[in-house]
């Protein structure tokens, strides 16, 4: 797979050499590839809203690099602005970035910055309007006059129309209902799709995040102790839990199960998945 | 964006003499300082009262860092103002360049000014550095309680500075956050003419504006929710007493007045 987004020995300090220093990220090392779903999981004060704010050039590193499609995304100004467009990130409660007066300028605001004709603007917002699920009554709206869900799409759909190779999202289902969210996570999936675009899903829960990714990265005081296939994560179910992640039920009971001495898969995390393992270990019962 | 950078009236907790004495005490003494200030003339008197002003930043132990840090905003005031007064004052000269001249008056009238300014700002700074903004507000609305009976709304007024205190660093970081939003979405507030750059601000302060009324409303549900009706038969859960600390602090704050009179209007 080819690598877009490269962190080399990332880290970020924090009103460094004042009283306050707080060292957010401590020498981070991970590679993103393009078209993957990778999830980033860790409580609240990991570091996980350092680490991504750093892969769009809000913030600048203490030290290390992050190079974008090899190239350092600090190496020169235009690339530092381009970056922005390049890496799409939507902020945990977005709705409440919303200011203008219809839904379609609101999303226009990100493709009028970079400087796009009138015609692709227009092609660009419609196309985001579509994947947010919006419809074109909706765009002659006001964004203040909208349900939750619906601003919230309204403002995913601000960040897909600059067409991101990279799109990531900062709990974007928090707060919404079940229903709400299931149609979010469509929207992104489509996205993902049309465009072969790289997703990081970045949550504080575990359950939402293993069903709908390629790849897991656990963050954890500032570094990253578990990167991997949720299968490979979460058969350290145990570990996850002393390190305050709300881990699924389900692997909270086949990794017990499993440190009792049952011969059975301790990463298990969907009910699908803990059927399979339960036949699976009685097929091999049997044998025996 | 360093916005969090910003200190608007921080408290450092303690629990030295200044700490602990009643906001009451420290209004007064803030006050009548800063009337004491202005009375000084001579060099007694402005030595008496910098050397009291020092001696309670002492005890105060909050580091003189600190105050060193909350002067910086005032810096080019100072500045300018010493200029003025050492360029543009008559008398004995004693360097002069074309039409500069300084003067021994200028020269003691600029280090008189600047110090005088930096003592008014050292003391409102021992003020709010050692008093929570909770208990100030509650300090001043007892101080400004005799006005009441002229219809004057003391308590809204003191409700009113509490919750603005309360909400400066919420609004401060909600403005970091949406300034980061739209600058993820490729806004640029540096470049580009005057009105450009005022163009640019909209996208933040709108949503700021809307954040800012949703929030009130919030608060002021919450507070109905629990029975809050003004000032009317409301109990107070800290009960402010003026202990024997207070009444030896306002006997120095005023025997320090009474000195700086008795220096300027009788000479020593």
């Amino acid at each position: 797979m080819e690598p877009i987004i490269e962190i080399k020995n990332l880290t970020h300090i924090y009103s460094p050499k004042t009283p306050f220093e707080h060292k957010a990220l401590d020498n981070v090392d991970l590679t993103i590839y393009r078209g993957e779903y990778l999830g980033i999981i860790g409580r609240t004060g990991s570091g996980k809203s350092t680490l991504i704010q750093h892969l769009n050039g809000l913030m600048k590193p203490s030290s290390g690099q992050i190079l974008f499609e090899g190239k350092d995304i600090w190496g020169s100004k235009a690339m530092t602005h381009d970056i922005r467009y390049q890496v799409g990130l939507v902020f945990q409660y977005p709705e409440y970035q919303l200011f203008e007066e219809t839904v379609y300028k609101d999303i226009a605001y990100g493709p009028r910055n970079m400087k796009l004709s009138e015609e692709e603007v227009d092609r660009r917002v419609r196309q985001a309007a579509k994947f947010a699920g919006l419809s074109d009554a909706v765009l002659e709206r006001s964004p203040f006059e909208l349900s939750g869900g619906q601003k919230r799409r309204v403002a995913i759909a601000g960040v897909i129309a600059m067409e991101p190779k990279v799109l990531i999202l900062d709990e974007p289902t928090a707060g919404l209902d079940p229903a709400g969210a299931a149609e979010i996570l469509e929207n992104i999936e489509a996205y993902r799709k049309s465009n072969n675009a790289t997703i990081i899903f970045v949550s504080h829960s575990m359950e939402d995040v293993a069903r709908i990714t390629d790849r897991l990265v656990v963050i954890s005081k500032g570094t990253l102790p578990y990167v991997g296939t949720p299968h490979e994560v979460f058969s350290h179910g145990e570990d996850l839990d002393k390190l305050g992640l709300a881990v699924p039920a389900m692997n909270r009971v086949f990794s017990r199960v499993h440190a009792m001495g049952v011969d059975i898969d301790p990463a298990v995390y969907t009910v699908e998945q803990a059927k399979a393992a339960f036949l699976e270990a009685f097929r091999r019962k049997e044998r025996v | 964006m360093a916005l969090k950078d910003i200190t608007l009236g921080q408290f450092f907790p303690g629990n030295s003499f200044i700490h602990r004495l009643d906001p009451r005490s420290k209004i007064i003494f803030t006050v009548l300082f800063i009337v004491i200030i202005f009375l000084c003339k001579d060099l007694v008197s402005y030595g008496l009262v910098l050397a009291s002003l020092l001696v309670l930043v002492g005890i105060s132990k909050v580091e003189p860092k600190v105050f060193v840090k909350g002067m910086k905003p005032v810096v080019f005031i100072v500045v300018c103002t010493a200029i003025l007064n050492l360029f543009y004052t008559d008398g004995n000269v004693l360097w002069s360049l074309g039409f500069l001249k300084i003067t021994e008056e200028g020269l003691w009238k600029a280090f008189f000014m600047v110090l005088r300014i930096l003592m008014l700002i050292c003391s409102t700074l021992l003020l709010t550095y050692t008093t929570s903004p909770i208990l100030l507000t509650d300090g001043l609305e007892r101080l400004l309680r005799p006005l009441k009976k002229v219809g004057f709304p003391v308590h809204e007024l003191s409700m009113m500075m509490s919750i603005a205190l309360r909400f400066i660093p919420t609004l401060i970081q909600e403005t970091d956050k949406i300034i980061n939003a739209q600058k993820a979405r490729g806004a640029d507030f540096d470049s580009g003419n005057l009105m450009q750059k005022a163009k640019a601000l909209i996208p933040i302060l709108i949503p700021l504006f809307i954040s800012s009324f949703r929030r009130a409303e919030e608060l002021a549900i919450a507070m109905e929710c629990r029975c809050y009706h003004g000032d009317e038969g409301r109990t107070s859960f800290r009960q402010l007493r003026l202990h024997g600390r207070d009444w030896a602090f306002m006997t120095f704050t005023i025997l320090l007045l009474a000195a700086v009179c008795v220096l300027r209007y009788f000479g020593l």
